[in-house]
C-alpha cells in the first residue's frame, strides 16, 4: 500500500489530481445541492405540524452531521501527518479545519433561527446543542493555534496534536453534557425524535446531504490547492506551471 | 558513566521545579489569594443569602479552580523555554513523557493540591451545606489532576509563543467541560442526598485515564514548540 500511496506525497501530483477532480466535484455539488434544496425547500410538503419552517432541516441536518465527521477527518489527517511525517496532511489539516468550523457555525445559527419560532427561545441548554457549541470551540482553538505560529510547520503540527486530543474528548464530552442535562431537566426536547419521516421529506434531505458533502469536499479540494501553491511557492514545478503569469505578476 | 534510572530522572526534575518555585514564594501564594478573591466576589455580587450562596458554591469553586489552573500554567514551561533547560530535557536519555509527567505532578502540587486544603474555606465562605463538603472534597482530589495534565498539554503547545494566555484559555476551556459536568453533579446529587459515588468514580476514572495519555501529548507539544 505504501508503494501505491508513496506518489501521492508529492505536492505537485496533488495539486494536479485535484485539479482534475475539482471540477467534477465542484459540478456535482452544484447539481445534487441545487436539487435537494429545490425540491426541499419548494417542492416537499409543508408539515402538518411545524408548516414551512422546518424546512429549514434541509440546511441545518447536512452540516450538523458535516460538522461532526470532519473533526474526525481533520484529526485523522493530524494523526497522518504525526505518523508518517507527510506535509500533504498537515496542509490537508489547514484545508479542513475552516471548513468545518463554518459548517459548525451554520448547524447553530440555523438551528437558532428554527428554533426561535418552535421553542420560543433561540438557545436552549439542551445536550446536542451545547456539544455542537463546544465543538465549535474546538474548531475554532485548532484554527487560533494553526495561525498563532509564524511557521506554518510548526503551526500545523500543534494544531493537529490539538486536533487529536480534541478528537479524544469528543465522545466524553458528548456523553457527559448527555448526561448533565438529563440529570437536570429530564427529557425536555423531544423533538429531536422525530416520526419517521414521510420519503417526500426523506429523499431531498438525503438528497441535500449529499450535496452539502460533495460542496465540503470541493471547498477544501480547492483550500488544499491553494495551500500546496502558498507553500511551495518557490518551487521550480510551480514556475513552470504558473511561469507565464508569475513573471506577469513579478512585472505589475 | 553510569545512567540513572528513569525513576531517579523522574523524581530530579520534580525536586529541581520544586526548589525554582520555592526560591520565589510568591508564585505559590498567588494563585490561592486569586482563588479566595474570586469566592469572595460572588457573595458581593449576587447578594449574600445562603439559598443562593450554597447553590452555586461548587460551579464557583470549580470556576476559580479551572482560572487558577490557567493562570499557574505559564510558570510550567515558560522558563525553561527561555532559558534552554527544555530544549535540555529533550535531548535526555529518558523518555520525554516522563519528565513532562514529573511537571505535570509538580503543577499539581503546587495548584491542585492547596485547593485541596482550600476548599473547606471557600466551602464555608460560600455557605455549602455541610453534607456536600466531602464529596465536593472527593471531587477535587479526582478532578485537579486532570486540570493540571491538560493545562499542560495546552501549555506545552503555547510556549513558544511569547504571549499565549488568552489562546491558551482558548484551547483548554472546551476540554475541561466534562470535568465541570462530573464535579458539579456529584455535589448536586449529595446536595438532594442520593449517591454522589457514580460521578466521583467516574471522574476517578477520567482523571486516571488523562494521567496517563497526557504526558505522551506534552513530549509531543514539547518537540514541535522547542523545535
Amino acid at each position: 500500500m505504501w508503494r501505491w500511496l508513496h506518489p501521492y506525497a508529492k505536492p505537485e501530483v496533488v495539486y494536479r489530481l485535484l485539479g482534475r477532480w475539482l471540477p467534477w466535484v465542484a459540478a456535482a455539488a452544484a447539481l445534487t445541492l441545487g436539487a435537494g434544496l429545490v425540491w426541499g425547500l419548494v417542492f416537499a410538503p409543508a408539515d402538518y405540524q411545524q408548516g414551512d419552517s422546518y424546512r429549514i432541516i434541509f440546511v441545518h441536518v447536512p452540516t450538523a452531521m458535516l460538522s461532526m465527521s470532519l473533526y474526525v477527518a481533520l484529526a485523522i489527517s493530524a494523526l497522518v501527518g504525526r505518523v508518517w511525517q507527510l506535509k500533504m496532511a498537515d496542509w490537508a489539516l489547514a484545508a479542513i479545519a475552516p471548513v468545518g468550523a463554518t459548517l459548525t457555525f451554520i448547524s447553530l445559527a440555523t438551528g437558532a433561527i428554527w428554533g426561535k419560532p418552535m421553542w420560543g427561545t433561540w438557545w436552549e441548554w439542551d445536550a446536542r446543542l451545547t456539544s455542537q457549541l463546544i465543538l465549535l470551540f474546538l474548531y475554532i482553538g485548532v484554527l487560533a493555534l494553526y495561525h498563532a505560529f509564524s511557521d506554518n510547520r510548526n503551526g500545523a503540527k500543534a494544531a493537529g496534536i490539538l486536533a487529536m486530543v480534541g478528537v479524544i474528548n469528543i465522545p466524553i464530552i458528548r456523553y457527559s453534557v448527555e448526561w448533565w442535562n438529563t440529570l437536570h431537566q429530564g427529557a425536555t426536547l423531544t423533538v429531536f425524535e422525530r416520526p419517521p419521516m414521510a420519503n417526500s421529506m426523506l429523499f431531498p434531505l438525503l438528497i441535500s446531504i449529499l450535496g452539502f458533502g460533495l460542496l465540503a469536499a470541493a471547498l477544501i479540494f480547492h483550500r488544499m490547492r491553494n495551500e500546496i501553491l502558498r507553500q511551495e511557492l518557490r518551487r521550480p514545478w510551480v514556475k513552470n506551471e504558473f511561469g507565464k503569469e508569475l513573471n506577469e505578476a513579478e512585472r505589475t | 558513566m553510569t545512567q540513572a534510572s528513569s525513576w531517579t530522572a523522574f523524581s530530579t526534575v520534580m525536586r529541581r521545579d520544586l526548589m525554582v518555585v520555592m526560591r520565589r514564594r510568591s508564585d505559590v501564594l498567588n494563585p490561592l489569594l486569586f482563588i479566595l478573591m474570586v469566592v469572595s466576589l460572588f457573595p458581593l455580587a449576587v447578594g449574600p443569602g445562603p439559598d443562593i450562596l450554597g447553590r452555586i458554591a461548587t460551579g464557583v469553586i470549580w470556576v476559580a479552580a479551572l482560572l487558577s489552573a490557567l493562570l499557574g500554567s505559564e510558570r510550567l514551561f515558560r522558563d525553561d523555554f527561555l532559558d534552554g533547560t527544555l530544549e535540555q530535557l529533550t535531548l535526555s536519555p529518558h523518555p520525554l513523557s516522563l519528565l513532562a509527567a514529573a511537571k505535570i505532578v509538580v503543577h499539581w502540587l503546587l495548584s491542585g493540591l492547596p485547593l485541596v486544603i482550600l476548599a473547606p474555606i471557600c466551602a464555608l465562605l460560600l455557605k455549602l451545606p455541610s453534607e456536600a463538603w466531602l464529596t465536593l472534597l472527593a471531587t477535587l482530589v479526582a478532578g485537579t489532576p486532570i486540570l493540571s495534565a491538560i493545562t499542560a498539554i495546552g501549555a506545552a503547545l503555547t510556549v513558544s509563543l511569547g504571549r499565549g494566555g488568552a489562546l491558551l484559555s482558548l484551547l483548554l476551556l472546551p476540554l475541561f467541560i466534562p470535568l465541570l459536568i462530573f464535579a458539579s453533579g456529584a455535589v448536586e446529587a449529595a446536595l438532594v442526598g442520593t449517591a454522589a459515588w457514580p460521578q466521583v468514580l467516574l471522574l476517578t476514572g477520567l482523571s486516571l485515564l488523562t494521567l496517563l495519555l497526557a504526558p505522551f501529548a506534552v513530549a509531543a507539544a514539547i518537540r514541535v514548540s522547542v523545535n
